[in-house]
């Protein structure tokens, strides 16, 4: 029953995979993966921006678009992969609630977030405005990844996951946000890569693993 | 209307002539019994003829001073007599058969309290003022705790009836503070005072809350259920029949009666907490039926599921009424007394079997049965057509309540209400998963109980049931066959109700006498009739192909077993075995208590205890609290006389100050 | 008119009834293939059919009536579902009394007499392979109605040919919500007709049967139709699953002339062989899972489809 053009469409099916990305991250217990899986959504990302640019004719989508393949999809996983090689880290297999509460929670973030979003996409004017509410939804099921999550690694790619979520938002909403605001969150993620990576061996030469909870043996009534 | 009357008058008269021999067990099971029985087709052809007669009132002389008996007969309570009369018919005939001596009362005594319990019943449905319905509401609670009681010098059936009166007695609390908020200021206790008065939505709802509290606890509605599990298996299995297939339904007529008829206007999130407790129910009734060993206690808990059921269509008619789709909330309260009058006669139809076996075998356990089919082939297929059509498959009558339910679920996302469009089509999801889990169930009922090999050597000296047995077991099993074939009459004479409370169409038509097309505007058809034709057809076209054209002899051999020689019935599945899958999936629900063998001991034990979690959670703690108040409060009596005295003093001398 | 339309609708079943055990031996030769052996014969299953059926019956000494029966049921149930689901064209009058929940029904009423009839003999693995059965299908069937309910709320029917009707004839449009739906739809096929990663369909391990359990006590005429009754199963599911997703090609109400049968016929062959391919390169994609992963697999199922529906609501689309 769909009158969109075609492009519409696809920008639809591309914020759906989105979403579906979002999900299979919750549920994924292998690192190597949940990175792919991260690459793939910034592909994604990269290719809506290039689709809403060619829609639109504005040239700083290009350049944002060329930005993300760049660094999102290119750089921070090559980056992400030499730490888990390195680190050693391959596996994530506990979480803190059984997979299928997750997926329960994770299923009524969702309908919270399009609930959300409903009186919005009512309200705004731009032509991609149903993706703001998966946007939400993204943002909140990263959010979700790094809360149930025991593996340093894993929270960081939650973090990365939820700025991809509100880039796909601004995108949706504003056509993308303006290029000093962009170049400032790229430039701010890149430093906090390396910050993070630091700590992460840091971490590991005083705990040996890079299990979280072994941070909680840092309190002060011993 | 003076002809239901009379009958219900009629079933007071038959309890009252058992006790002229109360000793006599042929004089109450086949002449009393049979008659009570012949009242309830009478009670069911007046109550289904006057479905579309107008609304008939009518006032007695007796009752309070300013407050005279009101009765009321409407689309709604026709609807509810008509279960009670035809339930009550089947299962009469099969008590006539089915009660022997040593059931611990006396058979005259036994007949009163069973005939009063019906005729309570029958004044429930029909009262039309808050006194009349209490006191018809209390003697019900009472002859139904009597009944549960039957075998009273038994601990565990005492407790489990005082557990029963508990809650039944706060339910009444509920039911009673409800009406009084519906009053409204005018002190006037008539239902139709009730009608008219306005409330404000605060006090409106407060009334409507307090009445899903008092009914739901009848009802069995989670977590109010406790009671359920435990006065079931207490009960005689005819006894057990009538709570579970009628009882239960009064609760649901009294919720619908308070919200249709008596509060106006529902408000948006009342129909949200009724489809919550109720999905909530249906899905712990039917995960805990998956886990019991008892057969009572497993039929218990999918009476559970099915009340669930209820509150969920009931809701989803608040909600589609609230938001002002009328056609979606029609659908939706028809489908919710169509399944009511289903579950009447599929779980009528399953204790009453259970009973019969439990005659015969003398157990309740699901671990010491089976086979039985072989033996008992009288009640064995009677209870596959209950359990089949309690599955929900077609062309029985659960296919059809829940083919309606999941019809008017599709008009959910068309709700204006914001995040509701998106809740509601979950509900679906749970409702799907509830009925999948049914049939389940039902697979381990009937599997475990009367298929496979005999797990006791006592089993193999099972006699068949009595010829009254039998016919009680087949007027339930037509009346299941009867309302799953011919849903277009049902649902033409079901249509009445909502059509009473203004909520649909009076010349809405739902296609043509063997067609169900109940929504506009979308495709949506069933014809069972054609269905069923058509898969006999099939089914006898194969055979017929088969036989004729490979026409061999049946060799009868060892079972195969994939070659194990020795085959013992022990090592076929137990019923917890058949439902550890459901215990391993839905962990979080259950408490559980396990003891298993060590590798050295000598002589090996398994013990398992699956618990109510809501049963240690909430009122383990809440009995507990009670009696340490209790306690503080005994602290008053001294037992010493000058004390006593000294307190009348006190409240001598307070009055006097008040007065003077 | 309506004659035409009776006519279709028995040759759509005869069809079906014909093409099954083909559509089960085009698999078995696909898995073969991908496997590096020598594929077996495409008339296999035919071979295997006519075999049985002249055996002789042998039944187990205690096996009561609903052993006997059962299998009767089963094969009357899925011819049933075979004239239900639109392969050939989207005019069925059958149709009209049974819907897409009514199918479902079709279907759980003969997977519960699968289960009852492999508890009458009373052995461990009958038992066994019926407990697990009714656990793959409780799951299985609340994913699929979701399923439906998505294909129903896009094309506001509940009558399967009237869904592939409304998908067939409308302007084409890419529905997000499908997406999810068809790999939902996908899962669940896999799960019910004991196809790997669930069942090893060809397995000889009793403890790791769930299907093959259920059939361990029937033999000749009796295993023939149990047999029969799986492909044609199968083969009822790829018709639904290409009915909701793929439904071009098939006669629609607007054309159910001869022509377009003609035409209808080797399009449904080739979707056919399309998707036998696919299935047997999904088996041999995965391995097989532990029984107690089983129903995560089906929890994901059930979530996509519920995430389907939940996309279709916000995106309409």
């Amino acid at each position: 029953m769909s009158t969109l053009p075609l492009d519409m469409q696809i920008l639809n099916a591309i914020a759906a995979l989105f979403l579906l990305l979002a999900f299979a991250m919750l549920s994924q217990r292998r690192v190597v993966t949940l990175v792919k899986l991260l690459a793939l959504q910034a592909a994604l990302l990269c290719a809506a921006t290039l689709l809403l640019a060619w829609r639109t004719g504005e040239t700083h989508l290009y350049v944002s678009a060329l930005l993300t393949l760049l660094l999102k999809v290119l750089f921070l996983p090559w980056l992400l992969n030499r730490l888990i090689r390195q680190l050693g880290v391959y596996w994530d297999n506990e979480s803190l609630l059984q997979i299928s509460g997750t997926m329960l929670v994770g299923v009524l973030l969702v309908i919270f977030s399009f609930g959300l979003a409903q009186p919005i996409v009512a309200l705004a004017s731009t032509a991609t405005r149903s993706g703001i509410g998966i946007a939400i939804a993204v943002v909140l099921l990263s959010f979700l990844t790094m809360i149930t999550r025991r593996k340093a690694m894993s929270q960081v790619v939650g973090f990365l996951s939820m700025e991809n979520g509100l880039f796909f938002g601004a995108m949706s909403a504003t056509y993308g946000m303006p290029m000093i605001v962009e170049l400032g969150v790229a430039l701010d993620v890149l430093v906090a890569m390396l910050v993070l990576g630091v700590f992460f061996f840091q971490i590991r030469e005083r705990f040996d693993s890079l299990d979280l909870h072994h941070l909680e043996s840092l309190r002060e009534d011993k | 209307m003076l002809l239901l009357a009379s009958l219900l008058g009629l079933w007071v008269v038959i309890g009252f002539l058992g006790l002229i021999r109360p000793t006599s067990l042929r004089f109450v099971a086949h002449i009393l019994f049979p008659l009570g029985a012949a009242v309830g087709v009478a009670i069911a052809a007046a109550a289904a003829l006057s479905i579309g007669s107008p609304t008939e009132q009518w006032v007695l002389g007796v009752g309070l001073p300013d407050l005279p008996v009101h009765l009321r007969r409407d689309a709604l309570a026709s609807v509810f007599l008509f279960l009670l009369g035809a339930a009550s018919a089947g299962i009469s005939l099969f008590g006539a058969g089915y009660f022997r001596r040593g059931e611990g009362t006396l058979p005259g005594l036994l007949c009163l309290q069973y005939h009063l319990f019906l005729a309570s019943m029958g004044a429930v449905l029909l009262a039309d003022d808050a006194y009349s319905f209490m006191v018809a509401w209390e003697s019900m609670a009472l002859t139904s705790y009597f009944l549960v009681t039957t075998q009273h010098r038994i601990p565990e059936i005492r407790q489990a009836g005082f557990l029963y009166l508990l809650i039944a007695h706060l339910g009444s609390i509920a039911i009673l503070l409800s009406f009084g908020v519906m009053q409204g200021g005018s002190w006037q206790f008539t239902f139709d005072a009730m009608r008219a008065a306005e409330l404000p939505p605060g006090w409106a709802s407060a009334a409507f809350l307090l009445a899903l509290l008092g009914f739901g606890a009848k009802a069995g509605l989670v977590p109010m259920h406790v009671w359920l599990p435990e006065a079931h298996p207490a009960a005689p299995s005819p006894v057990s029949a009538l709570m579970s297939g009628v009882m239960l339904k009064t609760a649901i007529y009294g919720v619908l009666r308070v919200t249709f008829d008596l509060l106006e206007d529902p408000l948006w999130w009342w129909g949200l907490v009724a489809m919550s407790l109720g999905l909530f129910s249906a899905l712990y009734g039917v995960v805990f039926a998956a886990a019991q060993t008892d057969m009572k206690r497993l039929l218990a808990f999918s009476s559970i599921e099915n009340v669930g059921l209820l509150f969920t269509g009931f809701g989803l008619a608040l909600i589609f009424q609230s938001a002002g789709m009328s056609a979606p909330a029609a659908l939706a309260l028809i489908a919710v007394l169509y399944h009511a009058v289903n579950h009447a006669f599929m779980k009528g139809l399953l204790f009453i079997g259970t009973g019969a076996v439990l005659h015969a075998t003398g157990q309740r356990n699901l671990g010491r049965l089976g086979g039985l089919i072989h033996r008992m082939p009288w009640v064995a297929w009677p209870t596959l057509i209950g359990a089949l059509a309690i599955a929900g498959l077609p062309p029985l009558n659960g296919f059809v309540s829940e083919w309606l339910l999941l019809q008017a679920f599709l008009s959910a996302h068309e709700v204006p209400r914001l995040f509701l469009n998106m809740l509601l089509p979950l509900g679906t999801a749970v409702v799907a998963l509830a009925a999948a889990l049914a049939g389940y169930v039902m697979v381990k009922f009937f599997g475990v109980v009367f298929l496979g090999q005999p797990r006791e050597a006592a089993l193999k000296d099972a006699h068949d049931a009595g010829w009254r047995e039998r016919a009680g077991m087949i007027w339930l099993a037509a009346g299941c066959l009867l309302l799953g074939l011919l849903p277009n009459q049902a649902i033409s004479l079901l249509a009445r109700v909502p059509v009473q409370f203004g909520v649909l169409d009076p010349d809405a038509t739902f296609g043509s006498w063997w067609l169900l097309d109940p929504v506009a505007g979308r495709q949506a058809s069933y014809a069972p009739l054609v269905f069923l034709a058509i898969v006999s057809l099939c089914v006898v076209a194969t055979i017929f192909a088969v036989t004729r054209i490979y026409r061999r002899r049946v060799r009868r051999g060892a079972p195969w077993d994939c070659g194990f020689a020795r085959l013992d019935p022990r090592m076929q599945d137990t019923a917890e075995g058949f439902g550890q899958p459901i215990r391993h999936i839905f962990e979080p629900f259950f408490g559980m208590r396990r003891e298993l063998p060590a590798p050295t001991d000598s002589a090996p034990h398994y013990h398992v205890e699956v618990s109510d979690r809501i049963w240690n959670g909430v009122y383990v703690p809440a009995a507990a609290l009670v009696q340490r108040l209790a306690l503080t409060v005994a602290v008053l009596q001294q037992g010493r006389i000058s004390t006593y005295l000294v307190y009348s003093l006190v409240t001598l001398l307070v009055l006097l100050g008040f007065v003077l | 008119m309506s004659g035409l339309r009776w006519l279709i609708q028995v040759i759509e079943v005869l069809v079906a009834l014909l093409a099954a055990p083909l559509f089960a031996g085009w698999i078995a030769q696909c898995r073969a293939v991908l496997q590096n052996r020598t594929p077996p014969s495409i008339w296999l299953p035919y071979r295997n059919l006519r075999k049985l059926l002249t055996k002789e019956a042998v039944l187990a000494e205690h096996a009561s009536p609903l052993f006997r029966i059962a299998p009767y049921i089963v094969f009357g149930t899925m011819i049933c579902a075979a004239a239900i689901v639109p392969s050939l064209s989207t005019n069925l009058p059958f149709s009209n009394a049974a819907d897409a929940i009514a199918l479902v029904g079709l279907l759980a009423t003969a997977r519960v007499f699968m289960a009852l009839a492999a508890m009458d003999v009373g052995t461990a693995f009958g038992t066994l392979g019926a407990r697990r059965e009714m656990m793959v299908g409780f799951l299985a069937e609340p994913a699929l109605l979701i399923v439906i309910f998505v294909a129903s709320l896009i094309s506001q029917s509940t009558a399967l040919p009237t869904i592939a009707d409304r998908l067939a004839t409308e302007a084409f449009a890419l529905y997000p919500s499908l997406a999810f739906t068809a790999v939902a739809f996908a899962l669940v096929l896999l799960a019910e007709n004991a196809r790997l990663p669930v069942d090893n369909p060809a397995t000889h391990l009793e403890l790791t049967m769930i299907h093959e359990a259920l059939l361990l006590e029937y033999s000749a005429r009796h295993l023939a139709l149990m047999e029969w009754s799986a492909a044609l199963k199968l083969f009822n599911y790829a018709c639904i699953g290409m009915a909701l997703f793929v439904p071009w090609g098939a006669a629609t109400t607007e054309m159910p002339t001869a022509p377009a049968l003609m035409l209808a016929i080797p399009i449904l062959a080739f979707k056919l062989l399309v998707s036998g391919a696919v299935l047997a390169f999904a088996e041999t994609a995965f391995a097989k899972l532990r029984v107690f992963r089983v129903p995560e697999l089906l929890a994901t199922a059930f979530l996509l489809a519920v995430l389907g529906l939940l996309v279709h609501l916000l995106l309409q689309g």
